[in-house]
């Protein structure tokens, strides 16, 4: 009886942990459409796909150009930020002002082209993307923790803290906060809130593809293998709150966790975890629409 | 030469004509009041120099014709504007609507000095910096809004209805230290007003607006005595 329950205690830590883990990829991605949607009130069905193409640049860097992982992760985020940059100029820009079904019609096709390019360049056959963290595990307390887990949620901490200092503690930073909430107003403090946007695509598209080079390693690379993060990542800015950057972190985590919870513990829950992200989505929206750290804003009409 | 000038201005929202060919100036160092009714355009004519409109005519300014520049770059030529509605960064704290204001400006210490001199102003703000602005009652706004603009160390202060939805007392107060501030700060400011009485008491000279058009126009002492505005905008 006791060592049943304490195998059964280490087996969810080990999920926790391992959920926390997915949880953290999902955060990246659910900040990074938080950022975008803040910004122009618009949900970046391209998200996903930007990150996964950031990710194939990382590959290349690694394979054809022989970088090691961090010189390739550091020079993907750059990359991803110019790359996020030019698109929100070219793509974006145009339809500044336009509908809200419009900008969400331009990053469905934005998905589309993306998507389209990265089979043509890389194709479709699964590749493998060797992380930089061993798949081995280290036993703590009876637990068994994967490295590759714990790294993951290293490097997230890393980068989402960054994010956290850049709009907290620089002026660049909360001029990107004022353009976002206020632009009017900020514009007549003197912020080119357009450019402000751009910043704010680069920026996203650079913490995306952090969440691209973190689930690569565990799902193997595809043209496709953002899609169900993507899912995911939207059910982690709902339920924190799709204009809180908090809120999606902390959501992200909880997802991760519930995701992992539901697929090791009901049986046949592996194929479950699409359906209960679209669950967790639906039962916000309906009981909570403004998420965990979301607020409701009365607005004048 | 006048600091600003305005030459035939039109402004339209859409298929609606909102100004039709306003001419003012305001001289530096002076404070001018716009006063009209509800829907006359003043802050049409405030949103035209900022460039928040389209605009037909000519705008200049310090010289230079800025018309149809951006909000932005009009903003960095030296013009603070206080919109209608204060434009309260409200999720952000109060020392950040300030840090805002001086957002344009790389010289730390001059801001520093000038983040003194407003609070010297507005001394309530040094307790509630880290104090979210939304939190500010509506009077608090307005002279965190004004001492937002003056961050920006403006050579012209625009001045939507400072004293709208405000109690008399507070509006005085406000009034008080704009006069205050263009004496001592030498700052030309250019206020949209509603309130006739007051902001005749503190501008040495004022249009009047109505339906697009300006219709009066004078030193303050001279409008103030002239019947239709006492009528109009007086009330006696």
């Amino acid at each position: 009886m006791e060592l049943a329950a304490v195998t059964f205690a280490q087996s969810l830590a080990q999920q926790v942990v391992s959920g926390i883990a997915s949880g953290a990829v999902y955060a990246s991605l659910a900040l990074a459409l938080v950022l975008i949607y803040r910004a122009m009130d618009v949900a970046n069905f391209a998200q996903g796909e930007m990150a996964m193409f950031a990710t194939f640049v990382a590959y290349t860097l690694i394979t054809q150009f022989h970088l090691s992982f961090y010189a390739a992760f550091a020079l993907t985020v750059v990359i991803a930020f110019a790359g996020g940059f030019a698109v929100e100029r070219v793509m974006i820009r145009p339809f500044e002002g336009s509908s809200v079904l419009t900008l969400v019609i331009v990053t469905l096709g934005l998905f589309s082209i993306i998507n389209g390019l990265a089979g043509l360049i890389w194709g479709y056959v699964f590749k493998t993307f060797a992380g930089p963290f061993s798949t081995n595990s280290i036993q703590f307390g009876g637990v068994y923790l994967g490295i590759q887990d714990l790294g993951v949620i290293a490097v997230t901490l890393v980068v989402l803290s960054l994010v956290f200092a850049l709009f907290r503690f620089t002026k660049l930073g909360l001029a990107m906060r004022a353009a976002a909430l206020y632009p009017e107003s900020s514009r007549l403090l003197g912020v080119r809130t357009s450019r402000m946007l751009a910043l704010g695509w680069g920026l996203s598209a650079s913490v995306g593809a952090v969440s691209g080079m973190m689930i690569a390693p565990i799902v193997y690379l595809d043209p496709n293998m953002m899609q169900s993060v993507l899912l995911f990542a939207f059910a982690a800015a709902v339920l924190g709150g799709i204009e809180s950057p908090l809120g999606a972190v902390v959501g992200g985590v909880l997802v991760g966790v519930l995701l992992a919870l539901v697929g090791t513990y009901i049986p046949g829950g592996q194929n479950l975890r699409t359906p209960f992200a679209l669950l967790v989505i639906v039962a916000v929206l309906l009981f909570r629409p403004a998420g965990l750290f979301g607020r409701i804003e009365a607005k004048r009409v | 030469m006048a600091l600003l000038e305005l030459r035939d201005v039109e402004a339209s929202y859409g298929p609606i004509k909102a100004l039709h060919g306003v001419s003012a100036y305001v001289d530096e160092g002076s404070i001018v009041a716009l006063l009209g009714a509800n829907g006359a355009g003043k802050t049409t004519t405030l949103r035209a120099i900022s460039g928040a409109v389209k605009t037909a005519g000519r705008i200049t300014f310090d010289g230079r014709d800025i018309t149809n520049n951006r909000p932005e770059e009009v903003t960095r030529l030296g013009i603070g504007h206080v919109p209608e509605g204060r434009g309260t960064l409200a999720q952000l704290t109060v020392s950040e609507n300030l840090r805002m204001g001086a957002y344009i400006r790389s010289d730390r210490n001059g801001v520093k000095q000038d983040l003194d001199r407003v609070m010297g102003y507005f001394p309530w703000i040094k307790d509630r910096r880290n104090q979210v602005a939304a939190l500010l009652s509506g009077g608090e706004q307005q002279m965190l809004a004004i001492a937002r603009a003056l961050m920006l160390r403006p050579k012209l202060l625009l001045l939507d209805e400072p004293s709208l939805g405000l109690a008399p007392i507070v509006v005085r107060e406000i009034f008080r230290i704009v006069e205050a501030i263009n004496q001592e700060q030498n700052l030309t400011v250019f206020i949209v007003e509603q309130n006739a009485s007051l902001a005749l008491q503190v501008a040495q000279r004022a249009y009047v607006m109505e339906v697009g058009r300006i219709v009066l126009e004078g030193p303050s002492e001279q409008l103030a005595r002239d019947e239709s505005v006492r009528k109009s905008y007086l009330g006696y």
